[in-house]
């Protein structure tokens, strides 16, 4: 018998067609239950289509806290793990030196612990340092794990960034600011602004770190949850859930067509 | 304007400095995120490691700040470990399953899949895997739910027994999918799938085409060249994704609370001990227990050499 080498075999594209099957039906189902029009059941088929819950939707205003909250945490985490991760990844591209491999793994280590011992670590030591559940808490936790989907953005181009470039600079009279500014910065910009999408997106997102140091606000995965183990109005958070998607997907998109350009591993550090 | 005339301003004497000095650059870049992750968050793992060995008062239900192993005898208790081991089984099964389904995914996107598709195949993997771990979840709520859209779909295949006779095993079933240990399982498999796939297609595509033909060519079948060639080379693959998949369902506690029975998991152990049961000792010693069990997960996978290949 012989193999056709460049056209893959029956079997195998039906079990990768069926495996993104998998991975996609879920989410667009997410998409026809926000308008149908029953209230009290997931029934299926839907028994009627409505835009109904759209209006009904945008008039809540816990709604629009919860979102407000959240978009207010991931932007100020966004910009620390932005500020930290950048650090991180200019110290440790090119440098050796002793103690680099740990703190390469401190680095990963937030992400790579389960979200639950961050959690309940993190909502100890508050508890043993007398600090009240307030908005900067909630900050606290997410920098601490957004720091590492900016430094793995980061390093790969500050990898790829050469080092006479920064010499050519010293050498014309700039100082470290300036070669900062204008030859690094420009140089890394994309990279750092991926890399920020992603840790944007990974902090809106965030529900398990969150629901230990948050206390009594809501960010928008906290009122989902609430309504997943509560359900109160069913088809608001069909719609919310819907939007949810929508808004998650924009700074993905983005992400992959900034770093597309001879890299293509960018952004798989989540 | 410098007050000292010819000297140098501040700036461009630091800078100087800092290039002729490249160590102190370095530690003047790592000292920021050094304290934020120094201090604040391995600060935080180790006060929750300490708390672990005091233990709580029984009558006054306050924690006794006494060094003690009593809280650990306690997480040895069987009813504990039963949830350790229900924990630790669904990791395993979640892990195998989503080894068979992200294969066919990883090595077609590697091997075949070329200019468009090989983005389309990239895009197909990262929306799902950055899009919300909730919204997810309820999706699930809705397809497994009793009126959902799987029962719907048994009943109109003829399959509606099958699935019937399935829910009324004892350990897997339950009232309906959504209520029950299979459906758990469904709802990791399809959370945590994408972090498998990434893994084993960054290993496959570092096998060369051609080994794959020499193998035909030497006349394998096709089982045999995976089993010969294909799969010993995407095992690390395979390994570095187990980690991932493994540790993110031994945590989880949200997954099980929302579609599972009542029958708890480690996470949720976690949970309750520090919340309603205000045992924060115990919740700790939980807590200890998946960060264990993944030290001794990449241990197994380094000395089995999971780790040389990568």
């Amino acid at each position: 018998m012989r193999y056709d080498r460049s056209t893959a075999p029956l079997l195998l594209k039906i079990a990768a067609a069926a495996g993104l099957l998998f991975l996609h039906l879920p989410i667009l189902l997410i998409f026809v239950y926000a308008f149908t029009t029953e209230t009290r059941s997931f029934q299926w088929p839907p028994p009627g289509f409505t835009t109904r819950w759209l209006a009904v939707a945008w008039e809540r205003p816990d709604v629009w806290q919860a979102l407000m909250l959240s978009l207010k945490v991931a932007a100020i985490a966004t910009l620390l793990a932005l500020v930290l991760g950048t650090l991180c990844a200019a110290a440790l591209s090119r440098a050796r030196f002793f103690g680099r491999e740990a703190v390469s793994l401190l680095v990963i280590l937030p992400i790579a612990l389960p979200g639950i011992v961050t959690g309940i670590a993190l909502r100890s030591a508050f508890g043993l340092a007398e600090l009240p559940f307030s908005f900067w808490t909630i900050v606290l936790g997410h920098a601490t794990f957004c720091i590492v989907v900016v430094y793995n953005n980061a390093v790969a181009r500050f990898r790829r960034l050469s080092v006479s470039l920064i010499e050519a600079s010293y050498d014309l009279g700039a100082d470290g600011f300036q070669t900062f500014r204008h030859v690094v910065l420009p140089n890394i910009a994309t990279a750092l602004l991926a890399g920020g999408m992603l840790a944007f997106a990974l902090s809106f997102d965030e529900v398990i770190v969150t629901t230990f140091t948050a206390g009594q606000q809501q960010t928008l995965p906290i009122w989902m949850l609430q309504e997943l183990i509560r359900p109160r109005e069913r088809p608001v958070t069909n719609v919310v859930a819907m939007a949810v998607v929508l808004v998650t997907f924009l700074p993905i998109l983005l992400a992959y067509a900034l770093t597309r350009e001879g890299e293509d591993t960018a952004g798989s550090g989540k | 304007m410098s007050l000292v005339v010819g000297a140098e301003p501040l700036s461009s004497r630091l800078s100087g400095l800092l290039w002729r000095r490249p160590n102190l650059l370095i530690l003047l870049l790592l000292l920021p995120p050094l304290l934020w992750l120094g201090l604040i968050y391995v600060g935080s793992l180790f006060s929750l490691l300490l708390q672990s060995f005091f233990s709580i008062d029984d009558f006054t239900g306050q924690v006794t700040h006494e060094v003690t192993l009593l809280t650990y005898a306690e997480l040895l208790r069987p009813s504990n470990l039963d949830i350790i081991t229900r924990t630790v089984t669904m990791a395993a099964l979640v892990t195998v399953a989503s080894a068979i389904i992200a294969f066919p995914v990883a090595y077609y996107a590697a091997r075949y899949a070329k200019g468009r598709w090989k983005a389309f195949f990239y895009l197909g993997v990262m929306l799902p895997l950055w899009s919300s771990y909730l919204v997810k979840i309820y999706a699930w709520k809705m397809i497994l739910s009793k009126e959902g859209i799987v029962s719907w779909l048994a009943a109109k295949l003829g399959l509606g027994v099958l699935l019937d006779g399935w829910l009324s095993l004892p350990v897997v079933g339950g009232n309906s999918l959504s209520v029950s240990a299979t459906g758990t399982f469904l709802v990791f498999v399809y959370i945590w799938l994408p972090y498998m796939i990434l893994p084993i297609q960054a290993a496959l595509e570092r096998v060369p085409a051609s080994l794959i033909e020499a193998s035909h060519d030497l006349g394998a079948a096709p089982g045999a060249t995976f089993r010969h060639v294909l799969l010993p080379l995407a095992l690390p693959g395979i390994a570095a994704g187990s980690i991932f998949t493994f540790s993110l369902t031994l945590g989880d506690y949200i997954v099980p609370g929302i579609i599972g029975t009542s029958r708890l998991f480690i996470g949720q152990a976690v949970y309750m001990q520090q919340g309603t049961a205000g045992n924060i000792p115990l919740a700790a010693a939980f807590s200890v227990v998946p960060m264990l069990i993944m030290a001794l997960y990449l241990w197994l996978a380094r000395k089995m050499g999971a780790f040389d290949a990568l």
